[in-house]
């Protein structure tokens, strides 16, 4: 493998991982400061309660995110050098901005937070960790909008044989970024909130913390409805935004091969890129892709052979990556919906929190495969029509280097995963604190 | 407009090393002041508010590199990259340690977290020395930013002497840290530590200063415009003002003395390379300088905006918080989360 490869793989691994911890991040700091504050205003223990367990599951979770963060940052200047130089004029003041306006606010504050408990009062605890939540969420708008710009650059020019920043307003109020920070923070969102809705199941199964799980539940319930609605919908605007700017990329997740007007809309395909067509294809309902596309039975949709082979991106990830996001989509409406509807009498309903244990590792597929449809899609651009993969990886390094660093990430990220993995485990499984405030517990359970 | 930014860079970097050097400095000293395993609670809890909010002062001063001198932040990444490979490895070690350590049950778990902590911390500090020294000498890139080297050719002697340098100015500030922040018999160890390691910094701080005389030109602009020596007059008067201060047992002081010492340091250091960045000691040419790096007018204004509102603000709360933890650090696991 070739200094190129390696560099994609492990710039993959690197994301991957760090993205298996932000969306949680995102969602939980914004319930857990919801819950705060109705501690806040009613003085209801149990809502303290809920603030620190759920709370301690989000710490241990926004620490590995972090660490996992600093990798990114460092892996534009060690393994994408050309890029770094060709584009950070504009792509990297926007990690600068992050850090400077969100990322400082949101560890420090999380620091106030967990040490705090008895040195702040009631009021400013519960700020520190909604300006946790608020900071995560803006510094989620900074990255995106870094990422939107990779996959539709504006407010450029080329100057000095790089791009230069020309219209700043233009790049942080483009269209594709609100959609993108959108459609990523409300599905972060889908996946808090599942989260809380499956580990209050588990206890709630086994008739354990009844109260305080099914205070839990009820608050998770509608938040997570209304974010599997506002994902999906928003999500199918999304799809139009897409194929008004990289039709490519959606004629590779349609895996259409041909220009059609109107196109119809295939229910089972399977792809075969080799020779540029379906192996297999049937069940067309006509005029869906249109429709579904450009809000036009009409319209023309183009196929992946209209377009340079040497600007096509691949297919089978894409394409499978696509089907599993938006399924999960829809599912998740459904689960949520009976969530919600039954969310009072919850307790009485084993099948559904047996569904809803199961459900959590689900929004985290949907995702990472949502990330897989926006990146691999993008290829073979780094920045769409701007600058290639191929020229963006560093031209100094070895395969040497690479290599050892990737079997570096693999071995301390398997490790982390795993560890973070079987706490979260543990401590979810373990339930809440005892209704007597734990401070009286020296050397006890942590 | 690119002085400016060369000048915000090296400041960004002494108020980084002041920051995190403190619990970095704790971190590698945790083994050999802590006693138990309420000693190293103690160290925890003593930096456990504050290591992460310094941390994103690297990742702001990674940040603006990038930002500002794209160029730099290129050449300097990918040439040097095994070296700053390790340098993450080990802060992604640190990091996760102290995180996991407070979840840990087991002893044996929670020891090897503590492994992960120190050795991730004892490893960074050594490495941003090897790192730096090497930067104020210069390294051996050419037209291409292609490193004509390895990582041994960063083990040089100025590299080493300024590994070791820093290694101890860790220790230094963090004993202080530590001596400021923990009492009992800790907070003993810390101060004849504090001591001990100070005279050890003023040993290793006039090596440095005349073997950067000898192995490198950053005294060229000095000598160019003399004025600048205030620089490693202050860091002395600094160093030698913290000294005092830790006879004195004064280490509110001496902790501010010895950040200023630090800060100094940096500055003079990064004002020797100006207007490199990255110098290359095989030809001046090859150098990525502010001049064939910076990022366009547009874009440093931009910056320069984003950073003079926000970084004072950061610096208003970050204060703060130091103020809501100051005291003593306790030692006591009372429950979650509940340290000081």
């Amino acid at each position: 493998m070739d200094v190129l490869l390696l560099s994609r793989l492990q710039f993959a691994v690197a994301t991957m991982f760090h993205f298996l911890f932000v969306p949680l991040t995102l969602g939980l700091s914004v319930l857990v400061a919801w819950m705060e504050w109705r501690y806040v205003r009613t003085g209801d223990e149990t809502y303290k309660r809920m603030t620190k367990f759920w709370g301690r599951l989000f710490v241990i979770n926004f620490a590995i995110g972090v660490v996992t963060g600093l990798t990114l940052e460092f892996q534009f200047g060690t393994n994408w050098a050309r890029y770094s130089e060709y584009v950070g004029d504009i792509f990297g003041s926007l990690l600068a901005i992050e850090s400077t306006v969100a990322f400082f606010l949101e560890s420090t504050f999380l620091a106030v937070w967990i040490f705090g408990w008895n040195r702040v009062s009631k009021k400013m605890h519960a700020w520190s960790i909604t300006l946790v939540a608020i900071a995560s969420n803006i510094s989620a708008f900074w990255i995106l909008a870094a990422n939107a710009w990779m996959q539709h650059p504006v407010g450029y020019v080329i100057r000095n044989g790089r791009a230069e920043l020309d219209n700043f307003f233009a790049v942080i109020t483009q269209k594709a970024a609100f959609l993108e920070f959108f459609h990523t923070v409300t599905g972060a969102y889908v996946l808090a909130g599942f989260f809380i809705l499956g580990i209050s199941s588990y206890h709630l199964l086994r008739k354990q913390h009844v109260d305080f799980f099914q205070k839990s539940f009820r608050m998770a319930a509608g938040f997570t409805l209304i974010f599997s609605l506002l994902v999906v919908i928003q999500g199918h605007h999304n799809g139009t935004e897409m194929a008004r700017n990289q039709p490519e990329k959606l004629a590779a997740v349609e895996a259409l091969w041909e220009t059609q007007q109107p196109a119809p809309q295939a229910l089972i395909v399977i792809p075969d890129p080799k020779n540029g067509r379906n192996a297999i294809e049937f069940g067309h309902i006509p005029t869906l892709l249109s429709f579904l596309a450009y809000n036009n039975t009409a319209a023309e949709v183009r196929g992946l052979n209209s377009f340079p082979p040497d600007e096509r991106p691949p297919v089978i990830i894409p394409f499978f990556s696509f089907r599993t996001m938006v399924g999960l989509g829809f599912l998740f409406i459904l689960l949520s919906s009976f969530a919600w509807l039954w969310r009072k009498s919850i307790i009485n309903k084993p099948k559904l929190m047996r569904i809803l244990i199961w459900t959590i590792p689900l929004p985290y597929i949907a995702l990472e495969t949502g990330w897989m449809v926006a990146e691999v899609g993008r290829q073979p651009w780094i920045v769409y029509q701007l600058m290639r993969t191929s020229d963006a990886v560093s031209s100094n390094i070895s395969t040497t280097q690479v290599w050892s660093t990737l079997i570096g990430f693999i071995i301390l990220y398997s490790f982390l995963g795993i560890v973070d993995f079987l706490l979260l485990a543990k401590l979810a499984r373990r339930g809440p604190h005892p209704v007597e405030a734990p401070q009286s517990n020296p050397g006890g359970d942590v | 407009m690119e002085t400016i930014w060369f000048i915000i860079w090296g400041v960004l970097w002494g108020a980084y090393f002041i920051l995190d050097g403190y619990d970095l400095g704790a971190g590698a000293l945790m083994p050999f002041l802590a006693k138990d395993e309420y000693d190293r609670k103690k160290i925890f809890n003593s930096i456990g508010p504050f290591w992460d909010g310094n941390e994103v002062w690297l990742v702001t001063a990674g940040g603006v590199t990038f930002a500002a001198f794209p160029g730099t932040y290129a050449t300097m990444f990918s040439a040097l990259y095994t070296a700053l490979m390790l340098v993450l490895f080990a802060l992604i070690a640190r990091g996760a340690g102290l995180a996991m350590r407070e979840e840990a049950e087991k002893p044996s778990l929670r020891s090897l977290w503590d492994g992960f902590f120190f050795v991730g911390s004892f490893v960074a500090a050594l490495l941003f020395g090897v790192f730096f020294a090497n930067i104020f000498k210069g390294v051996p890139i050419d037209g291409e930013g292609v490193f004509h080297g390895n990582l041994f050719t960063l083990l040089n002697p100025y590299g080493l002497l300024g590994g070791l340098f820093f290694l101890v100015f860790f220790f230094t500030h963090g004993s202080i840290w530590l001596a400021l922040k923990t009492d009992g018999d800790l907070g003993e160890r810390a101060e004849r530590a504090a001591k001990k390691f100070w005279m050890g910094l003023l040993v290793l701080a006039v090596l440095f200063l005349i073997f950067t005389a000898v192995a490198t030109d950053v005294y060229d602009n000095y000598l160019a415009n003399p004025a600048l020596f205030i620089l490693p007059v202050l860091a002395v008067a600094a160093l030698l003002l913290s000294g005092l201060f830790i006879m004195k047992s004064d280490w509110f002081k001496a902790w501010f003395a010895s950040a200023g010492f630090i800060f100094s340091t940096t500055l003079f250091g990064v004002i020797g390379i100006y207007p490199a960045l990255l110098p290359s000691n095989l030809d001046p040419a090859f150098s990525r300088t502010i001049h064939n790096t910076a990022s366009s007018p547009l874009t440093l204004k931009i910056m320069l905006g984003v950073v003079l509102v926000f970084v004072p603000i950061v610096i208003v709360y970050q204060a703060w918080v130091h103020k809501v933890f100051s005291g003593k650090a306790g030692g006591t696991h009372s429950g979650y989360h509940d340290g000081y």
